[in-house]
């Protein structure tokens, strides 16, 4: 028997789930895109995280974070469900003692953390515009026929990365094609962009706030070396980038729910549970909460969305 | 017969209601708890870039004039919500409303002869002792509402069983309502307060102390701040906040000089509205071990704008964690709770850590 700690990072672009040891060691992990469906990806996770698992393997705890941490907290019967600003910290934090800041920008949100000796001590998230993170990286990587795994390769190749209006996607994005029409390199204008997610980032969430080293970037953008390469110029500080860096918000949940297991077992069965949603208007007053419905089983175990204490049935 | 009504922000209908209804001899319409509908009727005849109560009042005035209001009444304030009063006119009366606006506060400098005035042209029977009298009843039932709101604010968030404050608190406001006269009202208090006393709580000692400052309509109406405060409760925490009715009515004035003398270090001038009341606030919280702070405003607030680099250097000074919403009728909710678990989850890490160093 060996007791391990499942947990799930559901975020807007991919899905990530770790399966760590008593020892924080992780035993495995994936990672697949969410396309828009946060139940089927988690399915499709779960039966990959499966195949070849040692049989010694008992599951004594699920967490999930992310996006989509309650709805699938709710499907797997998670022991925890909590916000990505903590299960990054913990995560990292299990990596790097003394890390002091985590940079992390994913495909809807970027956050910076501030930690002095392990503790949060300051945070920022995005709160106007996704400028600046990997939904927009990827799409413009799709607009240029470019694969987004050569993006940050390519921006290494310029030696003058052209200038990009970053303030908000719209005014980049027709920048960009500017900038093309007019007759720059590609790889410039790559490097333009790279260059300007960096400052943007900074400009925006890290304003007033001291970035003090050592420094660990995370998220899926951490992947982009093109990127880590403008935040070391810019900063002009070393920059740590894990080779699990887009798997720290599900390492740290995986620990959040070893600390407060109970131990249950739990299965991972879940090919076969239906579960669906269904969402609804409930016209009892001028409110109108938008009401989300949950069944497992076609048996209703949750409703979101009210305003009020009124019972909502099936 | 006249049909008055006036705007809506929190509990305070009630008295609103109670000094109208005796003072008037008119049928008070009692405005409607806010909605979605409220805030999107606000919205689609606001201006775009105005600051949010405007919507919400305006809102809630489209809304009792559809029931027959003819006379509505507003409050005006010491910021933009000054102006409000021409503006929302305007715009009611461009929609094809007929009503009387009558505006009590004006240019934030409340008169009471002009109150007085503006009162009798309404209802000429209305005699000054009886004004004085309801009006004293009134000041008195707003300072008891904020006592026991005090109250449960502090314990709210360990009470054993869920909701038995909240019950007791709409109990004895349904009982204000329709009191009759001095003495029952302060009955009816003490037995109320006697009873949110004996609701069982189980706080333990050291337990989690948060303030909440910012801009008044924000605070006060609790749809507008999205129910921050239940969710804080939720998470057993207690809670201080300092804005309410009775402190902008009675007090404001005396601590303005007190205010500015306390926090002298950070600021010489008054900024407008209460921006320099949250900066002595903010100053006060972290030197009285508050554990985090949550500082609300209504998207473009000016005077808490300018207040919040203050309020971040002092918090940076003194090592006080710190979070700033800013709610507007576009505001996605989903995004304000993942923000303010974090917020928790940090002021919580913070707190076990002391403990440990300092060896409890």
């Amino acid at each position: 028997m060996k007791n391990c700690y499942l947990g799930i990072d559901i975020g807007s672009i991919s899905t990530k789930g770790v399966i760590i040891d008593e020892n924080n060691k992780i035993i495995k992990s994936d990672y697949i895109e969410t396309n828009g469906n946060p139940i089927n990806a988690v399915k499709r996770l779960i039966e990959s995280l499966k195949k070849n698992l040692d049989k010694k393997v008992v599951i004594k705890g699920i967490g999930t974070t992310g996006s989509a941490r309650k709805l699938i907290g709710l499907l797997l019967d998670a022991n925890i469900v909590k916000n990505e600003i903590t299960a990054h910290a913990v995560g990292t934090l299990n990596f790097y003692p003394d890390c002091k800041t985590i940079l992390e920008i994913g495909g809807q949100d970027s956050k910076i953390i501030m930690l002095d000796n392990g503790i949060i001590t300051d945070y920022s998230m995005n709160t106007l515009c996704a400028a600046g993170t990997g939904a927009f990286l990827s799409s413009q990587a799709k607009r240029l026929g470019i694969k987004i795994e050569d993006f940050g390769e390519l921006a290494l190749k310029s030696e003058s990365p052209v200038k990009i209006a970053a303030r908000c996607t719209v005014f980049a994005e027709s920048d960009l094609i500017h900038k093309a029409q007019v007759g720059y390199k590609i790889e410039d204008i790559i490097a333009g962009l790279s260059k300007s997610i960096v400052l943007n980032y900074l400009n925006n969430l890290a304003k007033g706030k001291k970035i003090k080293s050592p420094i660990v970037f995370q998220g899926g953008v951490s992947k982009n070396v093109g990127v880590v390469k403008y935040f070391k110029e810019i900063l002009n500080e070393d920059i740590i980038v894990d080779p699990n860096s887009h798997l720290m918000g599900a390492i740290g949940i995986a620990i959040l729910s070893k600390q407060n297991s109970n131990n249950k077992t739990f299965d991972l069965n879940i090919k076969d549970i239906k579960f669906e949603t269904k969402g609804m208007e409930c016209n009892r007053c001028s409110n109108n909460c938008e009401i989300l419905k949950i069944y497992k089983d076609s048996k209703l175990i949750d409703a979101w969305g009210s305003k009020c204490n009124r019972e909502i049935k099936s | 017969m006249n049909k008055v009504s006036f705007p809506m922000i929190g509990n305070y209908s009630i008295p609103a209601c109670y000094l109208l209804k005796h003072t008037l001899d008119a049928e008070v319409i009692m405005p409607p708890a806010i909605t979605r509908n409220t805030i999107e009727m606000g919205t689609i005849n606001s201006p775009e870039f105005v600051c949010t109560p405007f919507k919400y009042t305006l809102g809630t005035y489209i809304e009792v004039l559809n029931k027959g209001a003819n006379i509505i009444f507003q409050f005006g304030g010491g910021c933009r919500y000054g102006y409000y009063f021409e503006l929302q006119e305007k715009i009611l009366k461009d929609l094809g409303y007929k009503f009387k606006y009558v505006n009590l506060v004006s240019k934030g400098v409340t008169e009471p002869k002009k109150i007085y005035k503006t009162l009798k042209e309404i209802n000429p029977k209305l005699k000054l002792d009886r004004l004085l009298y309801h009006t004293f009843i009134t000041s008195k039932m707003i300072k008891y509402m904020d006592k026991c709101d005090d109250y449960i604010r502090q314990n709210i968030g360990f009470e054993e069983e869920l909701g038995s404050m909240e019950k007791i608190n709409k109990e004895m406001l349904n009982k204000f309502l329709n009191i009759k006269g001095y003495f029952r009202l302060r009955k009816t208090y003490k037995k109320y307060l006697r009873k949110l006393k004996k609701v069982k709580i189980n706080k333990p000692f050291n337990s989690l102390k948060i303030g909440i400052i910012g801009e008044l309509y924000t605070i006060m109406e609790p749809f507008a701040n999205y129910y921050l405060e239940r969710e804080l409760a939720s998470y057993n925490i207690e809670i201080k906040r300092f804005t309410n009715v009775h402190y902008l009515l009675f007090e404001k004035g005396k601590k303005t000089k007190k205010y500015l003398k306390y926090a002298k270090e950070y600021i010489k001038y008054r900024m407008g509205a209460d921006s320099h009341d949250n900066i002595a606030r903010c100053k006060y919280l972290c030197e009285n071990n508050y554990d985090g702070i949550i500082h609300i405003k209504s998207a473009f607030c000016t005077p808490e704008i300018s207040a919040m680099p203050i309020i971040n250097k002092i918090c940076k000074e003194h090592n006080v964690p710190i979070i700033f919403f800013s709610f507007d009728a576009n505001t996605s909710e989903v995004g304000i709770k993942t923000r303010l678990e974090a917020f928790y989850d940090m002021i919580e890490m913070r707190k076990k850590n002391e403990k440990l160093l300092s060896g409890d």
